[in-house]
Parts: structure tokens; sequence; C-alpha cells
């Protein structure tokens, strides 16, 4: 169920790593939580599709 | 000055029941004269079925209490002959706005689709609600309809047996007992006819109070809707101001649920809050003030045997989405109907449990939507709360985020799909008409179509020619012909789509029973037998 969403499929990952990790230097840990919500909200959004969303909680949760 | 809610509306009179030799026999006794058994009376008795209310008080509702009323429901009155006295004194709002903390993160406008009659919802109070209901009754019974309010009536005891139920009733002037044939519980969310028949209210329990106030402002204010997550005025929790009519506006400020109720409830405390709210500046008189207490939970089962339950009696939700007055008419709408074919021997007793079965249906529909409108609005973790902010904030900024704001979803009828009653569909239609749907509403170029929808069964031919009148089974079936010309966008887009021609066969609480491309009399038989219980599909 969550083969299709665990496949890499991100164009530059160093870099979007060393991206999300510079997006939270100098937020305290109450801005950083609300800061990963809203990204999270987003990213959604653009995923729309509600079966993907599902089999990405599924995926996330490790089961 | 008298209130309204202050003065008798049908005071107790000795009824000759009390003093029958032995119990009188009734076809339909209603318990409470709130606004849901108030139309559950008047739908009986418009289609002359006998009914009595009973109840222990002799007045409307003090306080607004209800003050959202559905389109849907606006429908329903206006079948019960009602509707248009509850628009004219009611106030229609189309703007909100939408408060998070102390600042404004946007506004919206309801844009209530074209070409319904009836506007997306009106507010009016309660009282005004339950004093048109009365009024209907007085018509009705003016031109002979058998239909009898009893106020200072308390049911004090039920016995059930098989094919009736035994009444006791206390009176100011004495005890005396009733039949019915028939009993239906309208007596709200305390109903002693369940506590009575010791029957279960079970469900999702989550418990919450409300200070509920009505000011009347002594200025001009906006005909908005504004609703408050987390406002310097009532931390952690919600408040919704909203406009009733005669300058009345109603607040809503959530309390979470340990409080000291009597201490919140006096005006030294009610004021400063308000003033807070309201602005410093803004006059206003304090004309009620209530605490309401809500869980969200339904009974089992809505048919008892002898015994139905409709209204907040059988199935209770939190007070964001207007869900409880209005589910309340949809439960009364979708019983009277099967009532009276069962009445006259029409069909089987057990058409009834479809009612039990679509509004607990509805019912379950309402609890979901509430229990996630309440989940957002007071968010039960620190992570829940996380999310609820980050939405909040992402609204004020972009468009994305403000169809996950939740601070209600406003009540809708229920689509009854997988209903026992449902007959064949045609999927080339419009889905939102499939079988189990309400009737949308549309012009037909010969009046409203809901207008002419007026408690039969009707066959509505649209693009191809249908009988007037079809008798099936001893039920009279009316039918409704709008010739391919008269055919305009709002019915095309609501029934046909790219379809030539279609045939509805639609319930008398206007909700489609089943649809074909072409009328065939054989197959409305059938899905007539099917809508009302005489056979499976």
């Amino acid at each position: 169920m969550t083969t299709n969403v665990t496949v890499p499929n991100l164009e530059e990952p160093d870099t979007f790593y060393a991206d999300l990790l510079a997006a939270h230097e100098g937020l305290s840990k109450e801005e950083s939580d609300a800061f990963n919500a809203r990204l999270i909200l987003l990213m959604a959004n653009r995923i729309g599709n509600l079966e993907e969303l599902k089999s990405l909680l599924a995926a996330a949760h490790r089961n | 000055m008298t209130k309204l809610f202050e003065a008798p509306l049908y005071p107790y009179r000795p009824s000759p029941d009390e003093d029958a030799p032995a119990p009188v026999r009734h076809p339909v006794v209603v318990i409470g004269a709130g606004p849901v058994g108030l139309a559950m009376a008047i739908d009986l008795a418009q289609a002359d079925i006998p009914v009595v209310i009973l109840d222990d008080n002799d007045k409307v509702s003090v306080g607004s209490r209800a003050i959202c009323f559905s389109k849907r429901t606006l429908e329903i009155f206006d079948r019960l002959g009602c509707g248009e006295e509850m628009v004219d004194k009611g106030v229609v709002w189309n703007l909100g706005k939408v408060f998070f903390g102390d600042r404004q993160v946007y506004n919206f406008n309801l844009l209530p689709e074209d070409g319904h009659k009836q506007p997306a919802f009106i507010n009016l109070q309660q009282y005004y609600c339950e004093l048109y209901l009365v009024e209907r009754i007085r018509a009705m019974q003016a031109q002979g309809k058998p239909v009898e309010i009893r106020g200072g009536n308390r049911v004090e005891n039920l016995h059930r047996y098989e094919d009736h139920t035994l009444v006791t009733i206390e009176t100011p002037e004495g005890a005396y007992n009733l039949e019915a044939d028939w009993l239906i519980a309208c007596d709200g969310a305390g109903s002693p006819t369940r506590r009575m028949l010791d029957l279960d209210f079970v469900g999702r329990v989550f418990e919450d109070n409300f200070l509920i106030a009505d000011v009347i402002m002594k200025a001009d204010f906006p005909t908005e809707r504004w609703f408050w997550f987390d406002p310097p005025f009532n931390k952690d929790q919600s408040a919704l101001l909203h406009k009733q009519p005669d300058g009345v506006w109603r607040i809503d400020l959530q309390l979470g649920w340990d409080i000291d109720k009597e201490k919140e409830k006096k005006p030294e405390n009610v004021i400063p809050r308000l003033k807070q709210m309201l602005g410093e500046e803004v006059e206003f008189d304090l004309e009620w003030v209530s605490i309401y207490t809500f869980q969200c939970r339904r009974m089992e089962t809505f048919r008892h045997g002898r015994v139905l339950f409709a209204g907040d009696s059988a199935h209770q939700v939190s007070p964001f989405g207007a869900r409880g007055a209005n589910s309340g008419f949809q439960d009364i709408d979708n019983l009277g109907w099967k009532l009276k074919l069962v009445l006259d021997g029409k069909a089987p007793e057990t058409l009834l449990d479809s009612y039990a079965f679509e509004r607990e249906h509805g019912a379950d529909e309402n609890i979901l939507q509430s229990s996630r409108s309440t989940d957002f609005i007071t968010p039960k973790s620190e992570t829940s709360r996380i999310f609820r902010d980050a939405v909040l904030d992402l609204a004020e900024h972009y468009e994305f985020a403000r169809p996950l704001v939740n601070s209600g979803r406003l009540s809708v009828p229920c689509t009854y799909d997988g209903s026992p009653l449902n007959g064949p569909d045609d999927a080339s239609l419009p889905k939102r008409t499939r079988p189990g749907s309400t009737v949308a509403d549309a012009p037909t170029g010969a009046g409203w179509l809901l207008d002419r929808l007026n408690g039969d069964f009707v066959v509505l031919g649209l693009g191809t020619d249908v009988p007037d009148r079809m008798e099936m089974s001893g039920i009279s079936v009316i039918g409704i012909t709008v010739d391919r010309d008269a055919i305009g966008q709002e019915l095309r887009d609501r029934y046909l789509a790219t379809a030539e021609a279609a045939v509805y066969l639609i319930r008398p609480d206007q909700h489609v029973a089943a649809r074909w491309l072409e009328f065939d009399s054989d197959k409305i038989e059938a899905a007539l037998a099917t809508a009302t219980g005489r056979s499976a599909p």
C-alpha cells in the first residue's frame, strides 16, 4: 500500500535536507513545532489526493 | 413589557378525556410541544391524522436557544404551511468573519447557490419558531383539522403494550389516563419518556458548557457572523456573535467543562466579559443569559415498537453547525408520511424501521460533523493545538488553508445512501439527486419545484410526459411533467446533466426514491413498493 509513496522521488536529497534544517535554525522548540505543522499542511495541499495522503500517514507510522 | 416567552400560549384546559370512564384511545400522541413536536403534529394533522400533543408547560421556550434555521428546515416549514412567516421575520445572513486571538484571519460570503426559493440560513429566536408553529396549529384547528395541544399535561408514567401505550398524565386538576396507538417522544435531550422506558442514550460523550446570552444593542452593528478562536476575552475557548430579529444579538461563549455555572451566569460576571468582546463604548442591555451543556450521543435505535423518538430526545450534538433542531425537523419530515401509510393500512409497520435506519444514519453524520468541529475548536492535545493554530495562521495568508478552518459545518440534509427504500438509479444522471438525496429546488416555469411537491408521492417527468395521477396499490401518485422547452439551466444541471429526459419518483418528504431515463409505469410501481416497505429492492 505504501510502495508508491516511499520510492525515492527527491530531485536533490542533500540540498533539500540542508534547506529543511536551515529553515529551523534560530527557532525555539515551539516555533519549530509550529513551522513543521505549517509545512505539513502546505505539503498536504500540494498532494491533494486523499488516498495518497492516507498512504503517507500510514508510512510515517512505519506499519 | 411582557416578553413573548412569558405569555401562556396553550394554557391548561380540562379535556373530556379526563372524565371518560375508560382511557380514550388516540391514534397518535406527541409528547413535547417544542419545535419538533409541534412540527410533527402539523405534518400528521395536515394529512388528517388525529394527533394530541402533551406538554407540561404552556409557553414557548425562554430565550433564543436554537437560532439558525437551515434552508432544508425552511423547505419543510413551507410544506407545513408556515415557511413564509419564518423567513419574513428571520434575519438572512451571508457574511462571516473569523478571528484568531486578537486578529481577523479572514472573512467569507456564504454566496448561496442561485435557483432556490429559500435562503441558505435564517436566524430566528426559537420562541418565534414555536410561536409560528402554534399559530399554524390554531389556523388548522379553525379549518377543522384534528390537532390538539394540551398544556399543563405532564406525562407521569408509560406502560407499553404490543399495540398501544398507556399514558398516565398529571394535570392541575388531577391525573388521567389515555391510550396511544403510536407515541412520538419529542421531549428533548433530557427526555422523560426515554427515562421512563429505561432506554439507553449512548455514544461518544464529550462535555462542554456554553454561556449563551441575548443582548439588545443600542447602536448599529453589522449583520455578520463573527467567530473567534482563542479570543483575549475568552482565552483557550471560542466565541460567536450572531444577529437575530428585533435588534437582539446572540452571543455564545464556550466555558469548558470545569466551571461554576451559577457564578458564570451572574450579570456582574457576564457584562464585563461582553464589554471586552464588543468594545467598551458599545451600549447594550442583557436580555437573557443561560448556561447550556451538551453531549454528543444518540439512542441506539429511534424506534421501540409503538414508541418513536424524534429530535433531541433521540440524538444530541454540539451546537457548532446548527445540527440540533434542524435535524429534528428532518426526523419528523421522514416519519410523518410513513406513519400515515401505516395507519391507513397501506404499508406494513416495518416501514417505520426505515425511519430509524435513515434518521440514525442522519444522526451519525451530524455527530461526526459536529465532533470534528468540536475537536478543531477545542484541541484535545498539544499536537492538535499546534495543527489548529497552524491552520489559522496559514488561513490568514493563504486561501488553501481556509477550507480546513472548522467553526462548524452548517447543517445540510442527509442523503440516505444505502437505505432499503431506495430504488433503481441511472448513473448517467447527476450524483447530487441520486436516490436517497433531498430534491434540490429549482424553478420549473410554473413555480418552484419544491412548492409543487406537497406531501404525496410524485412522479416528475423532465422532457417526457407522465400521467397526471396514478393509483398504485391504493396510493395516489401525482404526476408532474416539465416540457423540454420549460427546462431551465438549474433543472438541467441538477436533474439531467447530459440526458435528454428523466423520470424521478419522489417521496412525500421530498427525497428521491428512484430515477430512470424514461417513463415505465411497471418500474414505478415496483419502486413505489420498495419505497413503502412492501418489497425488497
